[in-house]
């Protein structure tokens, strides 16, 4: 549905160099990417910044042409196709509003339908349901410049799927908003990737996101793809791994060894003591710790995704 | 047709939008109509110094002041905000007419059609209408023709203009007032008889940029004046054909131009 082919944009940049003297230099913004979407997926697309997210993302939409290499999305070529591709997708970029400033949030719904040319029995299906699962009622008199930055990125999923789109490309959605706005507008995306009809792209620097939506993780940075595949399969592959840690009444005798775990940190004088689990569960090596030493306390602790995603950056 | 109603539908949102700055609309609406004023009143106290000017008389040039002035303002009211691209672009905000199924130069003309210059366009009828009925105009068919088809002729060739200036904002985002120096410039250019220039200045702006066809040359033709420049007679009457290609070489530029668009990190 979605397809990359040696995808590259280049920039070029003018410095500074010398009293008057500006030198041309070009810099890769998105340098080779190769990647496929089926319809269905939900991905999550992230990277440092400056990595080639978004650049990436408007290349998809068409915004911006690329320098060389392939796209398509639905068979169509972004840029020359540009009008009929919008039709079929649903953009959602953060930082950039659909919404009309000065007008009620409704009236900004009414407008967009005209633009997308939808029946209005579809629209008003389709608008009844955002509403509901977004809870707009409250709002959809008020002008947008009024609004949270919660109610409008409501507000903006709302306006980017009223035309029924089957992608839906979504640039940092969560930037900037509070807990429970962040939960409602994930909630809302997980249902409608749920349902299957709608494929999800997103950039993210909040990886809770990529938790909470994604099956599929691909991070880029320095516009090349570094990783592609589940969440899972990050950790097993930079080997970030569940940890153990117990407390103990006496420190462990010299030279213990517990099988499919090993040592990585020490603390209190031997009174606390982390393994990391290479190939046991944590129940057997719970019960082998047992049979030797006297366990006050113990907590299982789960990789962290952010420490696995900050190697990769540094790596890169 | 459903295009039609998706431009209506933009329009629309504009205007209302206006309405919630009711006072603020009323106040640039008025501003304007003074701007267009004064841009006439200058012709007016030239001629107090003076009862002819490159040898034509006061109703004669007047006649090419309000063939400029309503074709101009023709264009300001459609194109004349293109100029506002400057901002889509530099804000990148030009991003969200790029993810719409409609053409963005359509786009950004019906989100900021300057409804506060519609005052302008009546003064610009009105003074057009004066012109005609201040000199004494052999009405021929052709001439009847002639008079609807230039102003129609000045705002397209002026609309390629705003267009075009516009367009630089694509590869220098701070192009500034470039822009202001061809369509205000050539608005002030074409309000005289372009017998009052020097040569070379003459030569580039009147025939080489063809600012001499938008009101000079057909307003010799409607009072079938020979020109004392020495361009036929009939120049006047094919010179409304000058914005053909004013409008093929804007609208040329603003593809390549658009393909420029470099948008902005987010």
């Amino acid at each position: 549905m979605i397809q990359m082919r040696e995808l590259r944009k280049d920039f070029t940049v003018r410095v500074k160099a010398g009293r008057l003297r500006r030198e041309k230099r070009t810099v890769s913004a998105v340098d080779g990417i190769d990647l496929t979407i089926e319809p269905g997926e939900m991905v999550g697309y992230i990277g440092p910044n400056g990595a080639g997210k978004s650049t990436t993302l408007k290349m998809l939409t068409g915004v911006l042409s690329p320098s060389s290499g392939e796209v398509s999305v639905f068979g169509l070529t972004p840029v020359p196709q540009r009008t009929r591709l919008a039709l079929r997708i649903g953009v959602v970029f953060g930082q950039r509003s659909q919404l009309w400033w000065d007008l009620p949030l409704g009236e900004s719904f009414r407008l967009l339908r005209h633009i997308y040319r939808v029946p209005a029995a579809e629209h008003e299906a389709r608008l009844r349901r955002c509403r509901g699962l977004l809870d707009l009622d409250a709002f959809l008199d008020t002008p947008v410049r009024q609004l949270s930055l919660g109610q409008r990125m409501r507000g903006e999923l709302t306006a980017a799927l009223l035309h029924g789109p089957r992608v839906l490309f979504l640039d940092e959605p969560t930037i900037g908003l509070d807990v429970v706005s962040k939960q409602a507008v994930r909630s809302f995306l997980a249902e409608l990737g749920a349902s299957g009809d709608v494929t999800l792209v997103l950039t993210t620097h909040d990886l809770a996101d990529i938790e909470r939506l994604c099956d599929r993780l691909v991070v880029i940075d320095h516009g090349r793809v570094v990783h592609d595949g589940t969440i899972e399969a990050l950790h097993a592959r930079y080997g970030s791994r569940r940890s153990l840690v117990v407390e103990l009444d006496e420190p462990l005798p010299p030279g213990f060894t517990l099988p499919g775990a090993s040592v990585t940190g020490v603390e209190a004088d031997g009174h606390r003591v982390t393994f990391a689990l290479d190939g046991s569960s944590s129940g057997a090596a719970v019960a082998a710790l047992v049979a030797v030493a006297s366990v006050r306390d113990l907590s299982v602790v789960e990789p962290d995704i952010e420490d696995v995603v900050a190697r990769l950056y540094q790596a890169g | 047709m459903g295009e039609i109603r998706a431009y209506a539908a933009l329009a629309g949102g504009k205007w209302r939008s206006m309405l919630s700055y009711r006072a603020s609309f009323a106040a640039e609406m008025l501003s304007n109509v003074g701007a267009t004023v004064l841009d006439v009143t200058t012709v007016f106290v030239l001629f107090r110094a003076t009862a002819q000017i490159g040898g034509f008389t006061l109703a004669q040039a007047i006649l090419m002041t309000g063939l400029t002035a309503f074709g101009f303002v023709l264009a300001d009211m459609t194109v004349g905000n293109i100029d506002d691209l400057k901002r889509y672009v530099r804000t990148g905000q030009l991003d969200t007419m790029l993810t719409r199924p409609l053409p963005v130069l359509p786009q950004l003309v019906f989100t900021d059609l300057p409804l506060r210059k519609l005052l302008r366009l009546v003064f610009g009828a009105t003074i057009y209408g004066i012109a005609l009925a201040a000199n004494d105009i052999d009405w021929t068919p052709a001439r009847v023709v002639l008079a609807a088809v230039v102003p129609v002729g000045a705002a397209f060739f002026f609309g390629a203009i705003f267009v075009l200036t516009a367009s630089f904002a694509f590869w220098w985002v701070e192009s500034g007032e470039i822009g202001n120096g061809f369509t205000y410039g050539g608005r002030d250019f074409t309000s005289y008889p372009i017998t009052v220039y020097s040569n070379w200045f003459r030569d580039l702006f009147a025939y080489t940029l063809g600012f001499g066809f938008v009101s000079y040359q057909p307003a010799l033709a409607l009072l079938g004046r020979t020109d004392p420049l020495g361009l036929p007679a009939w120049a006047g009457y094919v010179s409304p054909l000058v914005a053909l290609p004013a409008v093929a070489i804007a609208t040329a530029v603003w593809r390549v131009g658009i393909r420029h668009y470099r948008s902005t990190g987010s």
